[in-house]
């Protein structure tokens, strides 16, 4: 039995490009789970929070609505929201610069290691497999100042360690810290990158007379610029995001781990460990201003969107003039 | 592919129409208990755990033998976030007990607790029986939502060993005298550090919160006009530059570095249990900690002194405490208002609760139970909650932003971060009438 050849339009015909009556209908199945999936988990959850931004909502009753307070408020009357931003964006800036130098510099080193790679490898991913509750508690008693080991160590060497978790200008540099530790997942991205480049091109730069800097410098770091662009991303949503790390160091320094959340200790000390995400769950679950909550997302909505764009636009074009290059 | 649009466009306005939808607020009638031969299933929500629910059970027990026909499902761990979602939900629990006094106002302003003075009308209960304060941190611009269930009351905890060997007699009665003792008690290492605090005055330190202080130094949270008073009323000027006086003695960083190294709040290693602060501000249910994990301390309890200006306060304190309502949307409102009723004016089934968890039973007859009077570290904060200067803070709509706003604002002038204290007082004031605003 022979198959009946389709049959093939006749040429300069395009009559079989022409859609036919019902044609979306097909496709469209087999795009619905995702659609129903962005319509009820992303598109209407959005379109609901920008409606309760403009409203007054305290979870219970009927929202009122208010037109532009929330925004205003959010901008000219809420000093906690503007300090939680600052936080936010020293966090976003500083993690995403040290996180990226980190991960690239272990990575590196992973890279170079012949014996026993799959022991260090598994050490360094370790820490990123601690839940975030109980890796932050690890990292405020290492870092207590009045008996963690680490001041221990540092009073060794001569060197008197700061207050850590319990000064506001050490605060944040502690929560980066902890976040370097537990960058276990991006430092393999980042080493798997490093495996794939071709043996070939550090051989060729070799010929050429290139150093073990300079072969890093214009072979490894361009061959891997996909997967940093997407450290980059990933470690400003990260810290954007930034929030149950705060919080529990916060109710551990303070020394009330058992309320982690408490409104009491939140951004402890002196709120250097507020973040945006933090405040805004306080607003809307803890005082009940859902409405203005919802305005706060919107806002952290938008930057992060401005972030992304930007970033992507940047990849693009930076991609684009590889090409013509 | 039109009647795909309208078919979206429906969609989308069913959607938005359920996100504009609320919950409807409740009638405020009252429901009749169950008949005796009508048998009716409660649920019982709460954040008890462990042993503490076996508590509750027990007392749930009683009422059951008081009600035959109504059977009680009690749930522990539940705080007052999954409360307000069943409620949310329209699923919610008949009896909700919640461990903080801090979001009353929001319960009572946005009905998610009903109001209960129409049973209390009906069944002529007599609230005289709970002290005033009390019956303060269960209501809301005259909407009593709520009814105590237990509470808990803040004195002075002081080491006798330590007192002795300092030669001090008597514990302090102002806040001039702590001050003092205080000095008289600290124990410095020989670098300079601190080795034994005579009392840690950091401001959100255990329990040094300035809601609890400020009892002791009566201050004013609102003014007559119903504003902040933390601009206007003098004592608070007074009781943060004794707080900032307090830690320049130590030095602000010294303090940070010793309370860093002490052990968290409600575990074995806590600081006054240990022997590393010589006189603590905490409440009632310390001496069941130190029962349990510190049984050889000696130690004894005494009211918390009060400002110098304010000597007749002395005796009082600060109390708030455990709370129990019935959610909007109880199945059976009527059954759980017999509930509510039993919890927390029975005074056996108080006093077998406040015997078991350590805390002070709410009613005024409840407090003369010879087991918790025969205990002299326990009589004391039975005494503070019998005195008439026993005060809380006010209950507000936005939950306890205020009291976030306060402390932040007292912390950062103690730790030197602002320069006039009477400008920044009054700022704080206008910040927290502007929260209140957002939310009202």
């Amino acid at each position: 039995m022979s198959a009946k050849p389709n049959a093939v339009p006749a040429a300069g015909s395009l009559s079989w490009i022409r859609p036919r009556p019902g044609h979306w209908i097909r496709p469209l199945a087999f795009m619905a789970p995702a659609l129903v999936g962005f319509a009820v988990f992303f598109a209407y959850p959005l379109g609901a929070l920008l409606y309760y931004s403009f409203t007054r909502y305290d979870l219970l009753n009927t929202p009122v609505w208010v037109g532009l307070r929330n925004y205003a408020f959010l901008l000219t009357q809420d000093p906690l929201a503007r300090k939680a931003a600052y936080n936010t964006v020293w966090l976003v800036v500083v993690i995403t610069v040290l996180r990226l130098i980190f991960a690239t510099g272990v990575a590196a080193v992973l890279a170079r290691i012949r014996n026993g790679a799959g022991l260090f490898r598994t050490l360094i991913y370790l820490p990123a497999l601690a839940p975030p509750v109980a890796a932050t508690l690890v990292f405020t008693f290492l870092f207590n100042p009045g008996t963690g080991p680490v001041n221990t160590v540092l009073g060794w060497v001569g060197v008197k360690g700061p207050l850590w978790f319990s000064d506001p200008a050490w605060a944040k540099p502690a929560l980066t810290l902890l976040t370097l530790w537990v960058s276990g997942e991006l430092i393999i991205i980042l080493l798997a990158g490093m495996l794939d480049v071709p043996a070939e091109l550090y051989e060729a730069a070799g010929l050429d007379g290139a150093g073990s800097i300079r072969r890093f410098w214009h072979i490894t770091l361009p061959s891997i610029a996909p997967v940093l662009f997407f450290g980059v991303i990933n470690s400003i949503i990260l810290g954007l995001q930034y929030f149950t790390q705060a919080v529990v160091a916060a109710s551990v320094a303070s020394g009330s781990a058992d309320i982690a959340g408490s409104q009491r200790v939140i951004g402890y000390p002196d709120n250097s460990t507020l973040t945006f995400p933090v405040w805004l769950y306080q607003q809307g679950f803890h005082y009940y201003n859902m409405g203005y909550a919802s305005a706060m997302s919107i806002a952290l909505f938008v930057v992060s969107t401005v972030f992304t764009v930007f970033f992507v636009y940047r990849l693009r074009r930076g991609s684009h003039g590889e090409e013509a290059a | 592919m039109r009647r795909i649009g309208v078919a979206t466009a429906c969609l989308a306005l069913a959607l938005a129409a359920g996100a504009c939808g609320g919950v409807e607020t409740g009638s405020s009638g009252t429901a009749q208990a169950p008949a005796a031969n009508e048998k009716v299933s409660l649920s019982v929500w709460s954040k008890f755990s462990g042993r503490e629910l076996g508590l509750l059970q027990k007392a749930l027990d009683g009422f059951h033998g008081k009600h035959p026909n109504i059977t009680v499902d009690n749930r522990g761990g539940q705080d007052d976030d999954k409360v307000a979602q069943a409620i949310r939900g329209g699923n919610p629990p008949d009896v909700a007990i919640s461990f903080s006094t801090d979001n009353i106002g929001q319960f009572c302003s946005s009905g998610a607790w009903q109001d209960l003075k129409p049973y209390i009308t009906r069944d002529k209960l007599d609230l005289n029986q709970i002290p005033a304060a009390t019956r303060t941190y269960t209501e809301f611009k005259g909407t009593r939502c709520a009814m105590p269930l237990l509470a808990d009351v803040y004195g002075l905890y002081y080491n006798k060993a330590m007192f002795a060997k300092a030669g001090i007699t008597a514990p302090p009665k102002t806040m001039s005298e702590l001050f003092e003792y205080a000095k008289k008690l600290t124990v410095f290492n020989p670098d300079g550090s601190i080795k034994v605090a005579g009392f840690v005055p950091t401001i959100g330190f255990y329990s040094n919160h300035v809601q609890m202080w400020a009892a002791n130094w009566g201050v004013q949270w609102k003014g007559q006009d119903g504003k902040s008073a933390l601009g206007t009323d003098p004592q608070w000027q007074a009781m943060l530059e004794w707080a900032k006086k307090f830690t320049d003695f130590y030095g602000k960083d010294k303090l940070a570095k010793f309370t860093a190294g002490l052990g968290q709040e409600y575990s074995p290693d806590q600081a006054f249990e240990k022997g590393q602060i010589a006189m603590a501000m905490d409440g009632e249910y310390r001496t069941a900690f130190i029962t349990a994990e510190a049984p050889d301390l000696d130690y004894a309890t005494a009211p918390f002194p009060v400002a110098d200006n304010k000597p007749d306060l002395y005796g009082g304190g600060y109390t708030t405490g455990t709370i129990i309502g019935i959610p909007k949307g109880a199945k059976n409102a009527g059954a759980a208002w017999e509930l509510v009723k039993y919890m927390s004016t029975d005074t056996g089934a108080l006093q077998g609760l406040a015997q078991g968890l350590k805390n002070v039973p709410s009613t005024v007859p409840s407090l003369q139970d010879p087991t918790l009077q025969q205990d002299e570290h326990f009589k004391t904060f039975l005494d503070i909650f019998a005195n008439p200067n026993l005060s809380t803070n006010p209950a507000s709509s936005n939950g306890g932003a205020y009291l976030k706003t306060a402390e932040d604002f007292a912390t950062s002038y103690q730790s030197g971060g602002v320069p006039d204290l009477k400008a920044g007082l009054a700022k704080t004031a206008a910040q927290i009438d502007a929260d209140a605003q957002l939310g009202g």
